[in-house]
C-alpha cells in the first residue's frame, strides 16, 4: 500500500535541523492566525532560516529532540511557522522573524498565556545571542475574547462631563514618606487649583509612613472637598496594587464605598492575571482604571532584547485599563516621537494600519473593543503643553508632578497656571493656529490673564531635556 | 514676582469652574464663532444648554430647543446662541459639538457664564 504524504511516518529519535519543519516560506498567514515579528540575533555562523525556525519551534509546539508523542498529534496543524526574514536596516548581525502561530495555541481572552509561550523559554535559547519582540498581530477572533479596557475613552469623558481638551493630572510628591494627612492636603491644593486629577505615585502602596487605609480616607475627603469647591468632577487614583489579590480587592472595595471615581494598577510588576482580574472588577464596578507602568523600561528599553512598549501595549489593552502611560516625547523620559505615536495609536484606535515609519508591523484590528487614555508623565511643565497638544491630540491625560508642585506659589497655583496653558492651546489650535511653531505667542498671551501661568513660565524657561533616544526606531532616513 | 494667595471658596459662587475654557477669559463672539466653526469643519452636530448657576454640576443640563442638525450656517446657529442668551441672561449656556461617529461630544465649552 502506498503512504499518504500527509500521513505519520516511522517514529525516529534523534535531532532533526528546525527548518526542516518550521521554515516555511510559502505559508500565507491566516486571518485568525497570531502573528509575530521578532528582531533575532543568532550565534555566528548558524542560518538565518535556522536561527527564525528555531524561535518559531520553541515558542510554539518544539523541543530539542523528536519525542515519540509528537506522532500522536497533528503538529502541521499545531506548529509556529516561520514565513518571512527580513534584514534590520543599519545593522548586519540581526534580522526580523516573522512568525505564524494557530489561534488554538492559546487560551482565550488569557494574555498570560500568550506571552508564556511567545517570550517564554525561547528568550534563554543558547542558540540566540539576543531576542527582542517587536510586534504582535492579535487576530480579531482572539481580541473579541479579551475584556479589554472596562470603560474606555469615551465612557471616562462621559462619567467626568469634560470634553474637547486633555486631561490634567500630577502625581503627588514626595513620592515617598509623607503622612495620610498631610498627603491629602497636596491633594486637595491640586484639585482646587484645576486639575482633574492628582495620582499615586507607583511606589505608594501601603508603607508604614501612611497605610493604605489612611489615605484613602484622607484623600477622599480632599477630593469631595475639591469637587464642591470647583464644581467640577475629580479624581484621585487610588494605588491598589497589592501583595495579594485578596488585598488588591480589598482595596478596590473601599475605594469604591468612599465613591472613587479611579483607582490605580501597575500591570507589569503586578502580573497580567491580577490586572486582567482587576479590570474585570472595574467593569463590573463602574470603577475607572489608570495603568501605571512600572518595570517597562527593563523590558522595552534595549534595544536588541526584550519586548518592544508597542506590544505591551497592545497587552495591555486586551487585559484591561482605562489609562496607560505613553511617554511623553518632550520629557525626562526616554521615547522617540514617531514610535510613540505608533502605540499611542494602539491604545486609542480601532484599527492600525502597518506603518513601519512608526515600528508598527502589522495592521491592527480592534474591533468595538474601546480605547485606552494615553497618560504623559514624567519632567513636563507649561512650556511643553503646546507640543504635548501638537503631539497627543484630545484623548490623553497630562501630568504635571514637579511641573504643578513645584510652582512658586504652592499646588493650586501650579495647577490653574497648567489649566490655563492647556485651554489657551486648545483655543488656538482650533482657530487653526499652529500651535507647535506659535506657543511661545499662545502662552504669552494667556499668561497676561492669569499671574499663575506668568510666574510659571518664568520659573522653567530654562528647562530642557534633550538627551537623546536609545531605543531608536530601525528605519531608513 | 511677590507670592500670591490662590483665591477659592466654596462660598464664592465665582470658584465655580465649568469645564472647558472656564478658566480663560470669556470669550467674545468672535471667538465664540471660530470654536463653532471648528465643530462644523468637523462634521459635527452643534448644540446649546443651559442651566441655573446652582444646578451647574448636574449631567443634564437644559437643551434649547434640539442639536441643530443639518445646519451648517453659521449665521443662524450663532442667531440661536443670541437666542438663548437673551431667553436665560441669568443661566450657564454651553455649546456643544456632537461627533456622531464616535458617539460622544467632541466639544462642550462654556460660552456665558451667568453672574452670580
Amino acid at each position: 500500500m502506498s503512504k499518504k504524504s500527509n500521513t505519520p511516518g516511522r517514529y525516529e529519535a534523534g535531532v532533526k535541523e528546525y527548518r526542516e519543519t518550521y521554515w516555511e516560506p510559502d505559508y500565507e498567514p491566516k486571518s485568525t492566525d497570531l502573528l509575530a515579528c521578532f528582531k533575532v540575533t543568532g550565534q555566528p555562523g548558524v542560518a538565518r532560516e535556522e536561527v527564525a525556525a528555531a524561535v518559531a519551534a520553541e515558542s510554539s509546539t518544539g523541543t530539542w529532540t523528536t519525542v515519540w508523542t509528537d506522532l500522536l498529534t497533528n503538529l502541521d496543524y499545531y506548529k509556529g511557522r516561520a514565513y518571512r526574514i527580513e534584514d534590520v536596516i543599519g545593522d548586519d548581525e540581526s534580522f526580523y522573524a516573522f512568525i505564524a502561530y494557530p489561534i488554538d495555541l492559546f487560551e482565550e481572552g488569557s494574555i498570560v498565556n500568550v506571552l508564556t509561550s511567545l517570550v517564554g523559554n525561547v528568550f534563554g535559547f543558547k542558540a540566540l545571542r539576543s531576542l527582542r519582540l517587536e510586534d504582535i498581530r492579535f487576530p480579531l477572533h482572539y481580541v473579541l475574547t479579551c475584556g479589554g479596557p472596562p470603560n474606555g475613552i469615551v465612557v471616562e469623558r462621559d462619567k467626568l462631563n469634560k470634553y474637547g481638551r486633555p486631561l490634567l493630572g500630577c502625581t503627588i510628591k514626595p513620592k515617598l514618606g509623607l503622612s495620610a494627612k498631610n498627603y491629602g492636603r497636596a491633594v486637595y491644593e491640586c484639585l482646587r487649583g484645576g486639575l482633574d486629577f492628582t495620582k499615586d505615585d507607583e511606589n505608594i502602596n501601603s508603607q508604614p509612613f501612611m497605610r493604605w487605609r489612611n489615605r484613602f480616607e484622607f484623600v477622599m475627603e480632599a477630593v469631595n472637598q475639591a469637587e464642591k469647591e470647583t464644581g467640577e468632577r475629580k479624581g484621585h487614583y487610588l494605588n491598589v496594587t497589592a501583595p495579594t489579590v485578596e488585598e488588591m480587592y480589598k482595596r478596590a472595595e473601599f475605594a469604591k464605598e468612599l465613591g472613587s471615581r479611579i483607582i490605580m494598577h501597575d500591570y507589569l510588576t503586578a502580573g497580567f492575571t491580577a490586572n486582567t482580574s482587576l479590570a474585570n472588577w472595574c467593569r463590573d464596578n463602574g470603577m475607572l482604571l489608570h495603568i501605571h507602568r512600572a518595570m517597562h523600561a527593563v523590558l522595552d528599553r534595549h534595544p536588541k532584547h526584550g519586548i518592544h512598549f508597542r506590544v505591551l501595549t497592545k497587552c495591555l489593552r486586551l487585559s484591561g485599563g482605562d489609562h496607560l502611560h505613553s511617554g511623553t516625547v518632550v520629557g525626562k523620559l526616554e521615547g522617540d516621537r514617531e514610535a510613540t505615536l505608533g502605540w499611542i495609536d494602539l491604545m486609542r484606535e480601532s484599527f492600525v494600519p502597518e506603518n513601519r515609519a512608526r515600528g508598527i508591523f502589522f495592521d491592527q484590528e480592534f474591533g468595538t473593543m474601546p480605547g485606552v487614555m494615553p497618560v504623559a508623565s514624567g519632567g513636563i511643565h507649561v512650556w511643553h503643553m503646546p507640543a504635548l497638544v501638537a503631539i497627543f491630540g484630545d484623548d490623553a491625560c497630562f501630568q504635571f508632578g514637579g511641573g504643578t508642585l513645584g510652582h512658586p506659589w504652592g499646588n493650586a497655583a501650579g495647577a490653574a497656571a497648567n489649566r490655563v496653558a492647556v485651554e489657551a492651546c486648545i483655543q488656538a489650535r482650533n482657530e487653526g493656529v499652529e500651535i507647535e511653531k506659535h506657543g511661545r505667542e499662545v502662552l504669552a498671551k494667556a499668561a497676561k490673564h492669569s499671574p499663575e501661568l506668568a510666574i510659571a513660565m518664568d520659573t522653567w524657561k530654562e528647562i530642557k531635556f534633550e538627551f537623546d533616544t536609545v531605543d531608536k526606531l530601525d528605519v531608513a532616513s | 514676582m511677590q507670592m500670591q494667595n490662590y483665591h477659592s471658596l466654596l462660598d464664592d459662587p465665582d470658584s465655580r469652574k465649568l469645564e472647558t475654557f472656564s478658566y480663560l477669559n470669556e470669550m467674545d463672539a468672535g471667538s465664540i464663532r471660530k470654536q463653532i466653526q471648528a465643530m462644523l469643519d468637523k462634521s459635527w452636530q452643534v448644540a446649546i444648554e443651559h442651566v441655573e448657576p446652582e444646578r451647574s454640576h448636574r449631567t443634564y443640563w437644559y437643551m434649547w430647543q434640539l442639536p441643530f442638525f443639518g445646519e451648517w450656517d453659521i449665521d443662524k446657529i450663532m442667531g440661536e446662541v443670541t437666542a438663548c442668551r437673551n431667553a436665560f441672561p441669568d443661566h450657564h449656556i454651553k455649546v456643544i459639538g456632537y461627533d456622531g461617529k464616535r458617539q460622544t461630544q467632541g466639544m462642550a465649552m462654556v460660552i456665558n457664564r451667568a453672574k452670580s
